[in-house]
């Protein structure tokens, strides 16, 4: 056990070091911070009326704003972890140290989800804080917050580890951050915009009962809306597709927030095993 | 026990070939020199050597275990060309994290860094050395654990010479304490005294594997002799021993192996005209060409 442990923790130590020290933390903890103070002041203006507390369409917000943030801050973090190591000529020493691929990966992994973790934990924490004092009642919307956080952080381990997978299949940092970059326009952004385009096309037909549920929970980012939104009770703040997928089971989603990350994780040390040093 | 025993060891990419049946030991203590042109397949060796890459035919026995095998790993050090550890990291931080992956103590580290002269720079970050620094701290990671082999790849390359010569220091003392030493140069003045064997490789072939001496007595080069004439006799030394003039006082003769005695006969018998001779022996460039270059005529 120590065996495995010892070089997954001496390298997870190292790799945090390396985000501290590249301002990775700093970084990353503003930019979720800054985040959630600005929506959460603009969230806490419309409540009143709705019957709803302020934190449940804070987090409904969040959960808008999670899901475009955190894949990106995780591909950020990831895309350099083997391609860099390659260039520097490190990933070919650390390999003939007595350590499996899989440590390398998963202490890297460690640090990189502790970062997030971090940013994550913070930027709700704020908003948290500035909806109870705002709102008393909002103390209600606190389990679905914390549902929020931790699905924020399997969203980031899952797009952490596709970056990983990116960065060893690339070879070279600068091909592998454009990878990023795309994989995040395509999973993110453009995925939504086709579905979308295919709803309207098919009219409530076959596609729109039938595939477009499946669509959505293959998509790690859309399940992670999904489980948030069908979870919380500020659906009616929710946009896009949340409201053409209402009829997919919360569980559902919840199982594809879960799986994720695993199927994420063997992609990523496949990709890795497949390196030549 | 040989240290490392390679055998008909061949690698073929892509239909191109980089090894080609290379085969030779190294015992412990033993510091050999890989010698070769960029491309000769020397890294690739490495590479196979530590396990990082599959040969694709021959038997590969690193410290009686198969490449790449726990054993192997254990009792091997490796230092990559070039290699640049992360910017944001201190020497005393990575190497720390070196001692860690080994299992072993990470305290060991100052101490280490002392013995390759970074002792001072410790606490810096890597990103601000400069390139022989970072040399070192790849030497330092490659002491860790008193390895059995150690597979240096252009180890001195970036190193003033003060630093080789410090460097080959430390070498002496691996080996002396049974380390097997593989280590690849371009520098072949500094190889030429400091290992015990050389192997040349070209083209991924395997031209010459022998002591500095016998590699000597098997080229058989020409030995060039340096005749000072006393002033004003050039001219007449040059035309007795039919050798070529240089300039106004140095006349220049080779010869081979067997014939040097009686060239020096010829040259001793002129002791009035003459101030002093040099005996030349082929350099290891000439005997590098000489060999790397065999097959290519």
């Amino acid at each position: 056990m120590t065996a495995l442990v010892r070089p997954v923790a001496a390298l997870g130590a190292t790799e945090f070091r390396i985000a501290l020290r590249n301002r990775w933390v700093t970084i990353t903890v503003a930019m979720m911070a800054l985040f959630a103070l600005v929506l959460s002041a603009a969230g806490s203006a419309p409540t009143g009326d709705v019957g709803v507390d302020a934190l449940s369409v804070t987090v409904a917000s969040l959960t808008s704003l999670g899901v475009y943030l955190v894949p990106l801050m995780a591909l950020l973090m990831s895309f350099d972890a083997v391609a860099g190591e390659m260039e520097r000529g490190t990933l070919s020493l650390t390999l003939t140290y007595p350590v499996s691929r899989g440590a390398i990966l998963l202490g890297k992994f460690a640090a990189h989800m502790a970062v997030l973790a971090i940013a994550v934990g913070a930027g709700y924490g704020l908003a948290a804080v500035a909806a109870l004092v705002a709102d008393p009642e909002a103390v209600e919307g606190l389990p679905a917050l914390w549902r929020l956080f931790w699905s924020s952080v399997l969203l980031g381990a899952v797009f952490l580890c596709i970056g990983y997978a990116l960065s060893a299949m690339a070879r070279r940092p600068g091909a592998a951050a454009g990878l990023a970059i795309g994989v995040w326009l395509a999973v993110v952004v453009l995925y939504d915009l086709g579905l979308l385009a295919a709803v309207v096309a098919d009219g409530g037909g076959v596609f729109t009962t039938r595939t477009l549920p499946w669509l959505l929970l293959a998509n790690p980012a859309d399940a992670f809306r999904l489980f948030n939104l069908a979870a919380s009770e500020a659906t009616a703040a929710a946009s896009g597709l949340g409201g053409a997928a209402q009829t997919i089971p919360a569980y559902h989603a919840l199982i594809s927030v879960l799986l994720w990350p695993v199927v994420a994780f063997a992609l990523a040390v496949a990709a890795l095993r497949r390196v030549t040093p | 026990m040989n240290s490392l025993t390679l055998s008909q060891v061949t690698k073929i990419y892509d239909g191109v070939t980089a090894l080609d049946a290379v085969g030779f030991t190294v015992a412990p203590g033993e510091r050999v020199a890989l010698l070769g042109h960029n491309g000769a397949g020397k890294s690739t060796l490495m590479k196979i050597i530590l396990g990082l890459i599959p040969a694709t035919a021959g038997q590969i026995e690193v410290l009686g275990a198969g490449p790449g095998s726990q054993t192997a790993r254990d009792g091997t050090a490796y230092l990559p060309e070039n290699v640049a550890f992360h910017p944001a990291l201190t020497g005393l931080e990575q190497i720390r994290l070196y001692l860690r992956l080994r299992g072993d103590d990470p305290a060991k580290a100052m101490a280490l860094l002392d013995r390759v002269g970074l002792g001072q720079a410790a606490r810096r970050r890597i990103g601000t050395y400069s390139k022989g620094m970072r040399q070192r701290v790849g030497l330092a990671q490659s002491l860790i654990g008193n390895p059995r082999l150690l597979v240096l790849d252009e180890p001195t390359s970036g190193l003033d010479p003060v630093s080789r010569r410090e460097f080959y220091t430390i070498l002496d003392t691996l080996a002396a304490d049974g380390a097997a030493i593989l280590l690849s140069s371009h520098a072949l003045t500094e190889v030429e005294a400091r290992t015990d064997r050389i192997v040349i490789l070209s083209q991924g072939r395997l031209m010459a594997n022998d002591t500095l001496a016998a590699l000597r007595q098997r080229a058989a080069l020409p030995i060039r002799l340096q005749v000072s004439a006393r002033p004003g006799a050039a001219d007449q030394v040059a035309a007795q021993l039919a050798g070529g003039r240089r300039n106004g006082v140095m006349v220049d003769l080779t010869c081979a192996h067997d014939e040097k005695l009686n060239r020096l006969g010829d040259i001793a018998a002129l002791h009035g005209l003459i101030e002093d001779v040099e005996i030349i022996p082929p350099s290891l460039e000439d005997l590098y060409s000489h060999f790397s270059r065999r097959d290519e005529a």
